[in-house]
């Protein structure tokens, strides 16, 4: 029978493992790690959440075809799953570090505050996605539709602009007051939230008169929505490979840049590593094809190509469907907005985290005022990939190359560097050129790269970069 | 009680789900579907928090798309 003390003892390490917040500068122990089925149960409720009720519409209004979809998405699901496995998983178990504590080791503190803060500036945005996409629901019962206008920076309807506001500010408070409330209404929402989106697909298909095997394997409702949009907007193609490498690099930020280190750290086995397979092909395969179909049935019934998640989700559900964008959209920006605060705190460390977080609402809450940055989602996590991607790059050369041949890993660490100027150039330079070719248009790509595909090359030429340097930069005496 | 809460979670679970697959059959109107989804999530939301979710995951402040 166990003692008093070895419950509390046990109770203690319990609370540790409760929230990533813990062992943020030390390895994690053995005793605080955790079995795969966790993992598993983690990532069901990861990626069904307020971005899938945007991109699935994105997909359809970009011209994907339903084959492509099916199968794209399938391939670029498994290519996802299997970089979290071999490429996240391994390091993570090796080292049991966060993604910050380990730049900070190799990159110097500076360094990790600036990417922190880029950091930070990018979930601003992501935030504002989630801001509008919550707003688009509640103005629903007021009659208030989303409307995108033609210009990025230009603002919805004044009744519109007013509810982003409300629901910019309540966010930002409750962020304010922390993740943990939010963190567990996302956790009992999770289970539901996928229902729901698989009800959404299903009604959508009856919408459609797509309920007989004949309909569904002819596709007609979906190429008459695709024809229906063209007609409307102009020809557009997503391709097969466009879908491929967009589904397995939208969290390119979290696999190829390591962001999942933090998670995984706590995994006692590297078969946790394909956990993540449950949240994608729920997520990026169920959710995005059921909120496609909300598109699709919408244009069937009212010849209506806006992608508004609060009208399509209503059309399918009714309340229950506005309920769930609230929610999907409220917890997905929670955590972001909180975040990107703490990222703000860490450049102003005088300043109190309530204020940075409140900072962070505001700019996602201005950004939220925007519809077009919300409808422009596709390319923003391709962009978001090759900002942050490349830094997982730099830890994979460090983890596996520095040793090998002769360098110091972690040189930050050991030589007591604030920047680590060889990082910071691998990191610069291919994300320099990445977001000219994504923002500029060039000789070689006309119409501007597609963001998801700058991912990969940047990812390989930071680390092939910061190798080179390294060799070139640290002292034959390490060496 | 958990188990009782339990199954009534899974029961609103059902509520949310089947009327749409049964739609997708012919065999109940689109209203029907609407309104039994919104009785599943009020029992859902209205008993799930007693047996699930109160711990914090290791996840909890990570960023989701």
């Amino acid at each position: 029978m166990r003692n008093e003390n070895q419950v509390e003892a046990d109770n203690q390490v319990e609370a540790e493992t409760a929230t990533s917040g813990e062992f943020e500068r030390e390895s994690v122990p053995e005793s605080a790690r955790l079995g795969a089925g966790k993992f598993w149960g983690m990532y069901a409720g990861e990626h069904a959440a307020g971005t899938e009720f945007m991109i699935g519409p994105l997909f359809l209004a970009a011209g994907a075809s339903l084959q492509d979809l099916l199968l794209g998405l399938l391939i670029g699901n498994l290519l996802a799953v299997l970089t979290w496995r071999f490429l996240v998983t391994p390091i993570a178990i090796a080292k049991r570090m966060t993604l910050y504590y380990q730049l900070e080791r190799i990159a110097g503190d500076r360094l990790v505050k600036l990417y922190n803060v880029v950091n930070g500036v990018l979930f601003c945005f992501l935030a504002g996605a989630m801001v509008t996409v919550s707003a688009s629901a509640v103005g629903i019962p007021f009659g208030t539709m989303f409307e995108v206008p033609e210009e990025t920076f230009a603002l919805g309807s004044t009744d519109f602009t007013l509810i982003v506001i409300g629901v910019g500010v309540v966010m930002s408070i409750i962020a304010a007051a922390g993740y943990q409330v939010v963190a567990q209404v996302a956790n009992i929402a999770a289970p539901w939230m996928i229902a729901i989106f698989a009800a959404c697909g299903i009604v959508s298909l009856v919408q459609m008169d797509a309920n007989s095997i004949a309909a569904l394997s002819e596709g007609k409702f979906w190429q008459d929505a695709i024809d229906f949009v063209q007609e409307k907007d102009g020809v557009q193609r997503f391709g097969f490979w466009q879908i491929v490498v967009f589904a397995w690099l939208c969290n390119g930020a979290m696999h190829f840049g390591m962001a999942d280190l933090s998670i995984f750290r706590f995994a006692r086995s590297a078969n946790s590593g394909w956990a993540p397979a449950i949240g994608m092909f729920l997520g990026h395969y169920m959710a995005w094809i059921a909120a496609g179909l909300l598109l699709a049935a919408q244009i069937k019934l009212s010849q209506d190509t806006t992608a508004n998640p609060g009208a399509l989700a209503w059309g399918a559900l009714g309340w229950t469907g506005i309920i769930c964008v609230i929610i999907a959209g409220w917890t997905t920006a929670n955590p972001t907005i909180y975040r990107a605060g703490l990222a703000f705190q860490g450049v102003f460390p005088k300043s109190p985290r309530v204020a940075m977080t409140l900072v962070a609402g505001t700019v996602a809450t201005i950004a939220g005022s925007f519809p077009n940055l919300s409808n422009q989602l596709l390319g923003f996590v391709g962009t978001y990939g090759t900002v942050l991607g490349p830094m997982g790059a730099i830890i994979f050369v460090d983890h596996y190359l520095m040793k090998r041949f002769g360098m110091r890993e972690e040189n930050a660490f050991h030589s007591g560097q604030s920047i680590n100027i060889a990082v910071l150039l691998a990191w610069a330079i291919p994300v320099a050129i990445g977001l000219y070719l994504i923002f500029v248009p060039t000789s070689l790509f006309p119409d501007k790269l597609f963001a998801a595909y700058a991912v990969v090359p940047c990812w390989v030429a930071s680390g092939a970069i910061y190798f080179v340097l390294s060799k070139m930069m640290q002292p034959r005496a390490i060496a | 009680m958990k188990p009782i809460l339990k199954l009534i979670s899974m029961i609103a679970m059902a509520f949310v789900i089947v009327p749409s697959v049964v739609y997708f059959g012919g065999m109940i109107s689109h209203d029907a579907v609407k309104w039994t989804a919104l009785a599943g999530t009020v029992a859902w939301f209205a008993t799930t928090p007693f047996w699930m979710g109160r711990e914090i995951e290791v996840d909890a402040d990570a960023v989701e798309i």
